[in-house]
């Protein structure tokens, strides 16, 4: 069945999934929720369409997770379904990391808190590892890309160099080159 | 909105722009900014607050929310806020709207098909610093390798992992295994 567009969510609909999704996303892993909800429980976006969003989500400035509510709300619900889902991902959190730290002296007095969300944040990696094999599965099976992946992985993972210049180096050489090959 | 909260808002918007990938890298920029030039928190605060936010569920760099509140309320709050979210908020929401007016464009696919492998490596590689950051040694692996195993295999909601992994590394610290 090619990409049948039924998929609209309400606004309200968007922003309350984006809500839950902010407020039980203890330890991180947050984009890999949003595939989790929107390609493989709602089916609602097919994972290419989702993992060309994640793209271009990481290459553009700004943090991954509010680029890629805005691009999910975009696409299922256009402007207003944009503002909802950034709405959704940031405040409700927001308000709940001032109450946390207003209560800090309290919390940080039983470090078995610290251990629960070590626990919580070990599971959470899961999130991200099985974002990141997805999309590596989904790169075509050709030898640049693969060299293109494994480059950005060894300068990053390993060599630590900067986020921003290594992002801005690969993804021009990889997109000129895609560009003229096709 | 006071003056402090404009220069919060003005110390976080350009730091809007230069974020990338998870956000990590935006705290040494934050940490000096507000340490070291503005002098608005100690060092010992900002860290603090580091760990607060990594401790509340949602996206880390809400980090800027809590270092706004501490430092000026809740102007500060919503200054920080905007500035690390705003700028950025309108860019990929220009770009998403270019994106469904060119549907199908060449340079479009080239875009999407070229960054992809860029984005696989930087998430793998995101993953493995984390990896190797993580607290609880090779239970902790342990767990992440049978989250992403569960994960990819079976249907299994999120929730439950993070409850269990949690569930599992107190019950360990209770029984003194780590």
């Amino acid at each position: 069945m090619p990409d049948a567009k039924p998929q609209r969510l309400s606004p309200l609909q968007l922003f309350l999934i984006f809500t839950r999704i902010a407020l039980t996303s203890f330890g991180g892993g947050l984009s890999g929720w949003f595939m989790r909800e929107f390609v493989q429980t709602r089916k609602l976006m097919s994972e290419e369409e989702f993992l060309n969003g994640l793209a271009i989500a990481q290459a553009l400035p700004g943090v991954n997770v509010t680029n890629m509510a805005i691009w999910i709300g975009y696409r299922m619900a256009g402007r207003n379904g944009a503002i909802a889902s950034f709405l959704g991902i940031v405040v409700p959190p927001a308000f709940t990391v001032v109450l946390i730290g207003s209560i800090f002296a309290s919390f940080s007095q039983y470090p078995l808190s610290h251990v629960a969300l070590d626990g919580a944040a070990s599971a959470a990696i899961g999130l991200s590892l099985a974002m990141g094999l997805t999309a590596a599965r989904r790169v075509s099976r050709k030898l640049f890309p693969l060299m293109i992946m494994a480059a950005t992985f060894v300068a990053i993972g390993i060599l630590q160099w900067p986020l921003l210049w290594t992002v801005a180096a690969a993804g021009s050489l990889s997109v000129a080159v895609t560009y003229f090959d096709t | 909105m006071p003056s402090l909260a404009w220069s919060i808002l003005l110390v976080f918007a350009p730091l809007s722009l230069v974020t990338i990938g998870g956000g990590q890298g935006a705290v040494a920029d934050m940490h000096r900014q507000i340490v070291d030039v503005h002098q608005w928190m100690t060092a010992t605060q900002f860290v603090d607050a580091f760990a607060i936010s990594r401790m509340a569920p949602g996206p880390g760099s809400l980090l800027a929310t809590l270092i706004g509140w501490q430092i000026a309320g809740f102007w500060g709050a919503l200054a920080a806020t905007v500035g690390i979210f705003g700028p950025t908020a309108f860019l990929i929401y220009g770009v998403a709207r270019l994106w469904e007016r060119y549907e199908g464009a060449r340079w479009q696919r080239a875009l999407e098909t070229g960054l992809r492998p860029v984005a696989a490596g930087l998430i793998l590689a995101a993953t493995y610093i984390l990896l190797q950051a993580m607290a609880g040694g090779w239970i902790a692996r342990s767990i992440a390798l049978i989250s992403t195993a569960l994960l990819m295999l079976t249907p299994v909601n999120p929730i439950v992992l993070i409850a269990a992994g949690s569930g599992c590394f107190m019950a360990l610290r209770l029984l003194g295994l780590i």
